[in-house]
Protein backbone atom coordinates (compact mmCIF):
# COMPACT_ATOMS: atom_id res chain seq x y z
CA UNK A 1 0.00 0.00 0.00
CA UNK A 2 1.31 3.46 -1.23
CA UNK A 3 1.20 6.06 1.57
CA UNK A 4 -1.31 7.99 -0.10
CA UNK A 5 -3.16 4.63 -0.04
CA UNK A 6 -2.73 4.37 3.37
CA UNK A 7 -4.07 7.30 4.15
CA UNK A 8 -7.13 7.01 2.52
CA UNK A 9 -8.08 3.86 4.03
CA UNK A 10 -7.21 5.55 7.69
CA UNK A 11 -9.30 8.47 6.45
CA UNK A 12 -12.45 5.74 5.26
CA UNK A 13 -12.16 3.60 8.31
CA UNK A 14 -12.96 6.61 10.81
CA UNK A 15 -15.37 7.16 8.93
CA UNK A 16 -16.85 3.95 9.22
CA UNK A 17 -16.19 4.30 12.62
CA UNK A 18 -18.47 7.29 12.79
CA UNK A 19 -21.12 5.34 11.02
CA UNK A 20 -20.62 2.94 14.00
CA UNK A 21 -20.56 5.43 16.36
CA UNK A 22 -23.83 7.19 14.92
CA UNK A 23 -25.57 3.79 14.73
CA UNK A 24 -25.04 2.71 18.49
CA UNK A 25 -26.41 6.47 19.08
CA UNK A 26 -29.79 6.10 17.17
CA UNK A 27 -30.11 2.74 18.53
CA UNK A 28 -29.93 3.99 22.43
CA UNK A 29 -32.20 6.66 21.87
CA UNK A 30 -34.45 4.10 20.50
CA UNK A 31 -34.15 1.73 23.30
CA UNK A 32 -34.38 4.28 26.42
CA UNK A 33 -37.86 5.53 24.30
CA UNK A 34 -38.68 1.91 24.75
CA UNK A 35 -38.02 1.82 28.14
CA UNK A 36 -39.77 4.39 29.18
CA UNK A 37 -42.93 3.70 27.56
CA UNK A 38 -42.52 -0.42 28.70
CA UNK A 39 -41.53 1.12 32.21
CA UNK A 40 -38.56 -1.49 31.77
CA UNK A 41 -36.14 -0.55 34.19
CA UNK A 42 -33.51 -3.31 33.10
CA UNK A 43 -33.67 -1.98 29.52
CA UNK A 44 -32.92 1.66 31.05
CA UNK A 45 -30.01 0.16 32.85
CA UNK A 46 -28.93 -1.91 29.48
CA UNK A 47 -28.81 1.67 27.67
CA UNK A 48 -26.56 3.71 30.91
CA UNK A 49 -23.96 0.60 30.73
CA UNK A 50 -23.85 0.29 26.64
CA UNK A 51 -23.26 4.22 26.88
CA UNK A 52 -19.67 3.60 27.95
CA UNK A 53 -18.81 1.73 24.62
CA UNK A 54 -20.21 4.98 22.79
CA UNK A 55 -17.60 7.17 24.66
CA UNK A 56 -14.68 4.84 23.99
CA UNK A 57 -15.60 4.89 20.06
CA UNK A 58 -15.55 8.82 20.08
CA UNK A 59 -12.44 8.71 21.99
CA UNK A 60 -11.09 6.57 19.32
CA UNK A 61 -12.15 8.03 16.55
CA UNK A 62 -10.93 11.32 17.71
CA UNK A 63 -7.36 9.84 18.64
CA UNK A 64 -7.24 8.83 15.25
CA UNK A 65 -7.94 12.02 13.12
CA UNK A 66 -5.83 13.88 15.37
CA UNK A 67 -2.95 11.49 14.74
CA UNK A 68 -3.73 11.57 10.76
CA UNK A 69 -3.95 15.78 11.25
CA UNK A 70 -0.74 15.48 13.10
CA UNK A 71 1.12 12.85 10.55
CA UNK A 72 -0.44 13.70 7.18
CA UNK A 73 -0.77 17.55 7.31
CA UNK A 74 -4.09 17.12 5.33
CA UNK A 75 -5.53 20.01 3.38
CA UNK A 76 -8.86 21.20 1.97
CA UNK A 77 -11.61 18.40 1.44
CA UNK A 78 -9.11 15.85 3.18
CA UNK A 79 -9.05 18.51 5.92
CA UNK A 80 -12.45 19.01 6.10
CA UNK A 81 -13.20 15.34 6.39
CA UNK A 82 -11.04 14.91 9.61
CA UNK A 83 -12.49 18.10 11.05
CA UNK A 84 -16.14 17.52 10.53
CA UNK A 85 -15.52 13.66 11.56
CA UNK A 86 -14.79 15.03 15.09
CA UNK A 87 -17.49 17.19 15.22
CA UNK A 88 -20.28 14.81 14.00
CA UNK A 89 -18.76 12.34 16.39
CA UNK A 90 -19.22 14.77 19.30
CA UNK A 91 -22.75 15.44 18.23
CA UNK A 92 -23.47 11.63 18.01
CA UNK A 93 -21.88 11.18 21.45
CA UNK A 94 -24.28 13.80 22.87
CA UNK A 95 -27.40 11.82 21.62
CA UNK A 96 -26.32 9.04 23.33
CA UNK A 97 -25.93 11.10 26.50
CA UNK A 98 -29.28 11.87 26.23
CA UNK A 99 -30.61 8.29 25.71
CA UNK A 100 -28.69 7.83 28.86
CA UNK A 101 -30.74 10.71 30.64
CA UNK A 102 -33.86 9.32 28.99
CA UNK A 103 -33.01 5.66 30.64
CA UNK A 104 -32.24 7.56 34.23
CA UNK A 105 -35.87 9.32 34.02
CA UNK A 106 -37.31 6.23 33.18
CA UNK A 107 -35.84 4.65 36.40
CA UNK A 108 -36.95 7.31 38.04
CA UNK A 109 -40.69 7.30 36.64
CA UNK A 110 -40.79 3.22 37.14
CA UNK A 111 -44.27 2.04 37.11
CA UNK A 112 -46.27 5.24 37.87
CA UNK A 113 -48.74 5.30 35.50
CA UNK A 114 -47.70 7.21 32.63
CA UNK A 115 -49.17 10.80 31.55
CA UNK A 116 -51.03 10.52 27.88
CA UNK A 117 -48.83 13.49 26.72
CA UNK A 118 -46.10 10.01 26.31
CA UNK A 119 -48.00 9.67 23.14
CA UNK A 120 -46.70 13.16 21.95
CA UNK A 121 -42.94 12.42 23.38
CA UNK A 122 -42.86 9.22 20.93
CA UNK A 123 -43.80 11.25 17.72
CA UNK A 124 -40.92 13.75 19.10
CA UNK A 125 -38.73 10.54 18.98
CA UNK A 126 -39.49 8.98 15.93
CA UNK A 127 -39.56 12.21 14.04
CA UNK A 128 -35.53 12.75 15.70
CA UNK A 129 -34.27 9.03 15.00
CA UNK A 130 -36.10 9.86 11.56
CA UNK A 131 -33.69 12.86 11.28
CA UNK A 132 -30.68 11.02 12.81
CA UNK A 133 -30.85 8.03 10.23
CA UNK A 134 -31.27 10.47 7.06
CA UNK A 135 -28.57 12.37 7.86
CA UNK A 136 -26.09 9.68 8.66
CA UNK A 137 -27.33 8.01 5.24
CA UNK A 138 -26.88 11.89 3.72
CA UNK A 139 -23.49 11.59 5.22
CA UNK A 140 -22.22 8.40 3.51
CA UNK A 141 -23.59 9.57 0.49
CA UNK A 142 -22.45 12.99 0.77
CA UNK A 143 -26.20 14.07 -0.70
CA UNK A 144 -26.78 17.65 0.59
CA UNK A 145 -30.33 17.89 -0.84
CA UNK A 146 -30.84 15.45 1.77
CA UNK A 147 -29.22 16.95 4.44
CA UNK A 148 -31.01 19.79 3.96
CA UNK A 149 -34.77 18.15 4.32
CA UNK A 150 -33.80 17.31 8.10
CA UNK A 151 -33.76 21.32 8.79
CA UNK A 152 -38.39 20.64 7.73
CA UNK A 153 -38.29 17.95 10.05
CA UNK A 154 -36.65 19.97 12.68
CA UNK A 155 -39.19 22.18 12.77
CA UNK A 156 -41.89 19.77 13.20
CA UNK A 157 -39.83 18.43 16.45
CA UNK A 158 -40.15 21.77 17.59
CA UNK A 159 -43.73 22.87 16.91
CA UNK A 160 -44.15 19.22 19.14
CA UNK A 161 -42.25 20.06 21.68
CA UNK A 162 -44.05 23.58 22.29
CA UNK A 163 -46.80 21.60 22.21
CA UNK A 164 -46.00 19.01 24.93
CA UNK A 165 -44.30 21.63 27.20
CA UNK A 166 -47.67 23.60 27.38
CA UNK A 167 -50.04 20.53 27.72
CA UNK A 168 -47.33 18.93 30.12
CA UNK A 169 -47.57 22.55 32.42
CA UNK A 170 -51.43 22.12 31.94
CA UNK A 171 -51.58 18.44 33.46
CA UNK A 172 -51.22 19.07 36.63
CA UNK A 173 -54.43 20.46 37.53
CA UNK A 174 -52.98 20.69 41.42
CA UNK A 175 -52.07 17.16 42.04
CA UNK A 176 -48.61 17.59 43.28
CA UNK A 177 -47.97 13.95 42.79
CA UNK A 178 -47.79 14.44 38.96
CA UNK A 179 -45.49 16.99 39.64
CA UNK A 180 -42.16 15.40 39.29
CA UNK A 181 -43.54 12.88 36.02
CA UNK A 182 -44.71 16.13 34.84
CA UNK A 183 -41.14 17.50 35.48
CA UNK A 184 -39.09 14.38 34.06
CA UNK A 185 -41.00 14.13 31.23
CA UNK A 186 -40.52 17.60 30.64
CA UNK A 187 -36.99 17.24 30.61
CA UNK A 188 -37.45 13.65 28.15
CA UNK A 189 -38.91 15.94 25.51
CA UNK A 190 -36.68 18.18 25.73
CA UNK A 191 -33.98 15.58 25.02
CA UNK A 192 -35.20 14.58 22.20
CA UNK A 193 -35.91 17.84 20.97
CA UNK A 194 -31.95 18.36 21.03
CA UNK A 195 -30.75 15.36 19.78
CA UNK A 196 -32.95 16.29 16.57
CA UNK A 197 -30.87 19.83 16.88
CA UNK A 198 -28.08 17.71 16.64
CA UNK A 199 -29.09 16.19 13.38
CA UNK A 200 -29.45 19.80 12.19
CA UNK A 201 -25.94 20.80 13.19
CA UNK A 202 -24.58 17.27 11.18
CA UNK A 203 -26.56 18.26 8.27
CA UNK A 204 -24.72 22.06 8.48
CA UNK A 205 -21.44 20.09 8.60
CA UNK A 206 -22.29 17.50 5.71
CA UNK A 207 -22.68 21.53 3.57
CA UNK A 208 -19.27 22.64 4.86
CA UNK A 209 -17.72 19.02 4.10
CA UNK A 210 -19.24 19.29 0.27
CA UNK A 211 -19.18 23.00 -0.22
CA UNK A 212 -16.10 24.63 2.41
CA UNK A 213 -18.80 26.99 3.25
CA UNK A 214 -21.09 27.53 6.50
CA UNK A 215 -24.56 27.14 6.38
CA UNK A 216 -27.44 28.07 9.12
CA UNK A 217 -30.36 25.58 8.57
CA UNK A 218 -31.89 26.91 11.31
CA UNK A 219 -32.70 30.11 9.40
CA UNK B 1 -34.44 28.48 4.72
CA UNK B 2 -30.53 27.94 4.26
CA UNK B 3 -28.12 30.90 4.75
CA UNK B 4 -24.35 31.19 3.36
CA UNK B 5 -21.80 32.44 5.62
CA UNK B 6 -19.10 33.71 3.94
CA UNK B 7 -16.16 34.18 5.39
CA UNK B 8 -14.30 36.74 3.02
CA UNK B 9 -14.91 39.29 5.55
CA UNK B 10 -12.96 36.93 8.16
CA UNK B 11 -9.90 36.78 5.63
CA UNK B 12 -10.62 40.74 4.98
CA UNK B 13 -8.73 40.39 1.82
CA UNK B 14 -10.43 41.85 -0.21
CA UNK B 15 -10.35 45.38 1.85
CA UNK B 16 -6.58 45.75 1.69
CA UNK B 17 -6.29 44.57 -1.71
CA UNK B 18 -7.46 48.09 -2.93
CA UNK B 19 -4.92 50.13 -1.67
CA UNK B 20 -1.83 47.83 -3.28
CA UNK B 21 -0.20 47.83 -6.60
CA UNK B 22 0.72 45.20 -8.75
CA UNK B 23 4.73 44.83 -9.12
CA UNK B 24 4.16 42.41 -12.06
CA UNK B 25 1.27 41.81 -14.69
CA UNK B 26 2.06 39.00 -17.15
CA UNK B 27 -0.30 38.66 -19.53
CA UNK B 28 -0.89 36.16 -22.08
CA UNK B 29 2.92 35.10 -21.44
CA UNK B 30 4.16 32.21 -23.75
CA UNK B 31 7.22 30.70 -23.78
CA UNK B 32 9.44 28.00 -26.00
CA UNK B 33 12.60 25.81 -25.44
CA UNK B 34 12.83 25.36 -29.00
CA UNK B 35 9.65 23.34 -29.68
CA UNK B 36 8.77 22.87 -26.29
CA UNK B 37 6.03 24.96 -25.21
CA UNK B 38 7.23 25.59 -21.54
CA UNK B 39 4.25 28.36 -20.75
CA UNK B 40 0.97 28.94 -21.72
CA UNK B 41 -0.77 31.48 -21.77
CA UNK B 42 0.20 32.91 -18.19
CA UNK B 43 -2.26 35.52 -16.60
CA UNK B 44 -0.79 36.90 -13.51
CA UNK B 45 -1.18 39.82 -11.40
CA UNK B 46 1.36 39.73 -8.48
CA UNK B 47 0.77 42.42 -5.95
CA UNK B 48 3.45 44.05 -3.47
CA UNK B 49 4.25 43.56 -0.62
CA UNK B 50 2.45 40.04 -0.73
CA UNK B 51 4.53 36.93 -0.71
CA UNK B 52 3.18 34.82 -3.83
CA UNK B 53 3.83 31.44 -3.52
CA UNK B 54 4.03 29.06 -6.98
CA UNK B 55 3.55 25.10 -6.72
CA UNK B 56 3.58 22.56 -9.10
CA UNK B 57 5.16 19.38 -9.99
CA UNK B 58 8.32 18.99 -11.47
CA UNK B 59 8.87 20.61 -14.93
CA UNK B 60 4.91 22.33 -14.73
CA UNK B 61 6.99 25.59 -15.98
CA UNK B 62 7.42 27.29 -12.31
CA UNK B 63 11.49 28.08 -12.70
CA UNK B 64 10.80 28.48 -15.83
CA UNK B 65 8.56 31.71 -14.96
CA UNK B 66 10.28 33.22 -12.46
CA UNK B 67 13.34 33.35 -14.60
CA UNK B 68 11.82 35.19 -16.99
CA UNK B 69 10.52 37.74 -13.95
CA UNK B 70 14.09 39.06 -14.01
CA UNK B 71 14.60 37.85 -17.83
CA UNK B 72 17.52 35.43 -16.19
CA UNK B 73 15.48 32.71 -19.00
CA UNK B 74 17.14 34.11 -21.52
CA UNK B 75 20.40 33.10 -20.64
CA UNK B 76 19.00 29.56 -22.81
CA UNK B 77 19.59 30.14 -26.28
CA UNK B 78 16.40 28.27 -27.57
CA UNK B 79 13.85 30.55 -25.76
CA UNK B 80 11.27 32.31 -27.56
CA UNK B 81 8.76 34.37 -26.00
CA UNK B 82 5.42 35.91 -26.69
CA UNK B 83 2.75 38.19 -24.74
CA UNK B 84 3.93 40.85 -22.27
CA UNK B 85 5.14 41.23 -18.27
CA UNK B 86 4.83 44.55 -16.66
CA UNK B 87 7.40 45.04 -14.11
CA UNK B 88 5.75 48.44 -12.67
CA UNK B 89 3.91 49.07 -15.59
CA UNK B 90 6.34 48.71 -18.47
CA UNK B 91 7.10 45.49 -20.55
CA UNK B 92 10.28 44.34 -19.73
CA UNK B 93 10.49 42.57 -23.09
CA UNK B 94 10.94 46.14 -24.65
CA UNK B 95 14.16 46.44 -26.95
CA UNK B 96 15.18 49.82 -24.52
CA UNK B 97 15.10 48.04 -21.49
CA UNK B 98 18.15 47.43 -19.79
CA UNK B 99 18.73 43.80 -18.39
CA UNK B 100 20.68 45.06 -15.99
CA UNK B 101 18.34 47.69 -14.86
CA UNK B 102 15.51 44.87 -14.25
CA UNK B 103 18.22 42.94 -12.11
CA UNK B 104 19.34 45.33 -9.79
CA UNK B 105 15.31 45.68 -8.96
CA UNK B 106 14.47 42.47 -8.52
CA UNK B 107 16.80 40.31 -6.51
CA UNK B 108 17.15 36.53 -6.73
CA UNK B 109 18.22 33.77 -4.30
CA UNK B 110 18.16 29.81 -6.02
CA UNK B 111 17.59 26.82 -4.31
CA UNK B 112 21.68 25.59 -3.35
CA UNK B 113 23.03 28.50 -1.29
CA UNK B 114 25.50 30.17 -4.00
CA UNK B 115 27.72 32.94 -1.74
CA UNK B 116 30.93 33.96 -3.96
CA UNK B 117 34.37 32.02 -3.24
CA UNK B 118 35.14 35.55 -0.97
CA UNK B 119 34.46 36.89 2.95
CA UNK B 120 31.01 36.81 4.06
CA UNK B 121 31.66 41.04 4.04
CA UNK B 122 32.64 41.00 0.24
CA UNK B 123 29.66 38.66 -0.52
CA UNK B 124 27.42 41.29 0.98
CA UNK B 125 29.56 44.10 -1.03
CA UNK B 126 29.58 42.53 -3.71
CA UNK B 127 26.58 44.17 -5.85
CA UNK B 128 26.79 47.61 -4.28
CA UNK B 129 30.85 48.05 -5.12
CA UNK B 130 29.56 46.87 -8.70
CA UNK B 131 27.52 49.61 -8.81
CA UNK B 132 30.35 52.32 -7.41
CA UNK B 133 29.91 52.74 -4.20
CA UNK B 134 33.65 52.70 -3.02
CA UNK B 135 33.35 54.18 0.51
CA UNK B 136 34.45 51.93 3.01
CA UNK B 137 32.23 53.57 5.73
CA UNK B 138 29.19 53.47 3.26
CA UNK B 139 29.48 49.57 2.23
CA UNK B 140 30.20 48.85 5.85
CA UNK B 141 26.54 50.07 6.65
CA UNK B 142 25.41 48.60 3.91
CA UNK B 143 26.82 45.22 4.87
CA UNK B 144 25.37 45.62 8.21
CA UNK B 145 21.77 46.66 7.28
CA UNK B 146 21.66 43.82 4.95
CA UNK B 147 22.98 41.33 6.80
CA UNK B 148 20.36 42.32 9.62
CA UNK B 149 17.41 42.25 6.90
CA UNK B 150 18.62 38.99 6.29
CA UNK B 151 18.40 37.60 9.88
CA UNK B 152 21.88 36.78 10.49
CA UNK B 153 24.02 40.14 11.58
CA UNK B 154 24.32 38.19 14.83
CA UNK B 155 25.52 35.03 14.10
CA UNK B 156 28.04 36.52 11.55
CA UNK B 157 29.31 39.84 13.13
CA UNK B 158 32.63 38.74 14.61
CA UNK B 159 34.01 36.79 11.66
CA UNK B 160 32.90 39.03 8.47
CA UNK B 161 36.29 38.65 7.12
CA UNK B 162 36.01 34.46 6.91
CA UNK B 163 35.14 32.68 3.67
CA UNK B 164 31.69 32.00 3.28
CA UNK B 165 32.36 28.69 2.68
CA UNK B 166 33.23 28.12 6.22
CA UNK B 167 29.54 28.65 7.59
CA UNK B 168 26.56 26.35 7.53
CA UNK B 169 24.11 25.85 4.81
CA UNK B 170 21.73 27.80 6.48
CA UNK B 171 23.48 30.20 6.92
CA UNK B 172 24.75 30.57 3.69
CA UNK B 173 21.61 31.05 1.84
CA UNK B 174 20.79 33.91 4.36
CA UNK B 175 24.09 35.25 2.93
CA UNK B 176 22.76 35.27 -0.04
CA UNK B 177 19.48 36.82 0.82
CA UNK B 178 21.40 40.23 2.38
CA UNK B 179 23.70 39.78 -0.85
CA UNK B 180 20.02 40.55 -2.65
CA UNK B 181 19.20 42.84 -0.31
CA UNK B 182 22.50 44.68 -0.23
CA UNK B 183 21.45 46.47 -3.64
CA UNK B 184 17.89 47.08 -2.50
CA UNK B 185 15.77 45.41 -5.20
CA UNK B 186 12.01 45.86 -4.91
CA UNK B 187 10.97 42.58 -5.40
CA UNK B 188 12.86 39.02 -4.32
CA UNK B 189 12.58 35.84 -6.60
CA UNK B 190 13.22 32.77 -4.37
CA UNK B 191 13.48 29.51 -6.42
CA UNK B 192 13.43 26.69 -3.52
CA UNK B 193 15.21 28.57 -1.42
CA UNK B 194 14.90 26.46 1.82
CA UNK B 195 15.21 22.78 -0.21
CA UNK B 196 18.58 21.95 0.49
CA UNK B 197 18.57 23.32 4.01
CA UNK B 198 17.50 21.64 7.58
CA UNK B 199 14.47 22.22 9.31
CA UNK B 200 15.98 25.19 11.57
CA UNK B 201 17.42 27.08 8.91
CA UNK B 202 14.27 26.33 7.21
CA UNK B 203 12.18 27.97 9.55
CA UNK B 204 14.61 30.81 9.86
CA UNK B 205 14.14 31.92 6.05
CA UNK B 206 10.63 31.55 6.20
CA UNK B 207 10.27 33.94 9.65
CA UNK B 208 12.49 36.00 7.35
CA UNK B 209 10.55 35.90 4.28
CA UNK B 210 7.59 37.07 6.61
CA UNK B 211 9.73 40.26 7.80
CA UNK B 212 11.20 41.10 4.18
CA UNK B 213 7.39 41.16 2.84
CA UNK B 214 6.97 44.54 4.33
CA UNK B 215 9.32 45.74 2.05
CA UNK B 216 9.70 43.92 -0.64
CA UNK B 217 7.44 41.83 -2.92
CA UNK B 218 8.11 38.38 -2.53
CA UNK B 219 7.83 35.29 -5.04
CA UNK B 220 9.01 32.40 -4.02
CA UNK B 221 8.82 28.81 -5.69
CA UNK B 222 8.44 25.97 -3.65
CA UNK B 223 7.56 22.10 -3.43
CA UNK B 224 6.77 22.23 -0.07
CA UNK B 225 3.00 22.62 0.46
CA UNK B 226 3.41 23.35 3.99
CA UNK B 227 5.34 25.93 3.49
CA UNK B 228 3.38 27.86 0.55
CA UNK B 229 0.50 27.41 2.98
CA UNK B 230 2.60 28.64 5.63
CA UNK B 231 4.15 31.87 3.91
CA UNK B 232 2.61 32.92 1.01
CA UNK B 233 -0.35 35.29 0.49
CA UNK B 234 -1.51 34.33 -2.70
CA UNK B 235 -0.57 31.22 -4.23
CA UNK B 236 -0.75 30.10 -8.12
CA UNK B 237 -0.40 26.84 -9.29
CA UNK B 238 0.93 25.61 -12.45
CA UNK B 239 0.61 22.38 -14.40
CA UNK B 240 2.06 21.67 -17.58
CA UNK B 241 2.88 24.97 -18.49
CA UNK B 242 0.10 26.57 -17.41
CA UNK B 243 -1.75 28.40 -14.40
CA UNK B 244 -4.81 26.11 -13.46
CA UNK B 245 -5.75 27.89 -10.38
CA UNK B 246 -4.42 31.59 -8.70
CA UNK B 247 -6.24 32.70 -5.50
CA UNK B 248 -5.82 33.39 -2.06
CA UNK B 249 -3.51 30.99 -0.19
CA UNK B 250 -6.51 30.62 2.44
CA UNK B 251 -8.62 29.81 -0.43
CA UNK B 252 -6.19 27.39 -2.09
CA UNK B 253 -5.84 25.29 0.67
CA UNK B 254 -8.51 24.78 2.01
CA UNK B 255 -11.36 25.03 -0.52
CA UNK B 256 -9.48 25.38 -4.25
CA UNK B 257 -11.68 25.53 -7.05
CA UNK B 258 -10.10 23.44 -9.42
CA UNK B 259 -10.14 19.55 -8.58
CA UNK B 260 -6.62 19.51 -10.09
CA UNK B 261 -5.03 21.85 -7.57
CA UNK B 262 -7.00 20.10 -4.42
CA UNK B 263 -5.33 16.80 -6.09
CA UNK B 264 -2.11 18.31 -5.95
CA UNK B 265 -2.01 19.81 -2.98
CA UNK B 266 -3.68 16.85 -1.11
CA UNK B 267 -0.73 14.56 -2.70
CA UNK B 268 -2.83 13.01 -5.17
CA UNK B 269 -0.87 13.44 -7.90
CA UNK B 270 2.85 14.98 -8.69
Amino acid sequence: MSLREKFEFELNSAQEQLIDLSTMAVNALNKSMEALVNQDVDAALEVIEDDKDINQLEEFINDRVILLIAKQSPVATDLRRLIVTIKVASDMERVGDYAVNIAKETIRIGNQELLPQIAQIQQMQKLAVAMLRQVIDAFVEEDIVKAKEIAELDDQVDELYGDVIRKLMLAGGGNPERLSQITQLAFISRYMERSADHATNIAEQLFYLVRGQHYDLNK
Amino acid sequence: MTTIITNKSVSGATADQTAKKAVYETKQLNLWYGSNHALKNIDLEIMENEVTAIIGPSGCGKSTYIKTLNRMVELVTSVKTSGEILYRGRNIFDQDYGVEELRTRVGMVFQKPNPFPKSIYDNVAYGPRIHGIKNKKILDEIVEKSLRGAAIWDEVKDRLNENAYSISGGQQQRICIARALAIEPDVILMDEPTSALDPISTLKVEELVQELKKDYSIIIVTHNMQQAARISDKTAFFLNGEVVEFDHTDTIFSNPSDKRTEDYISGRFG
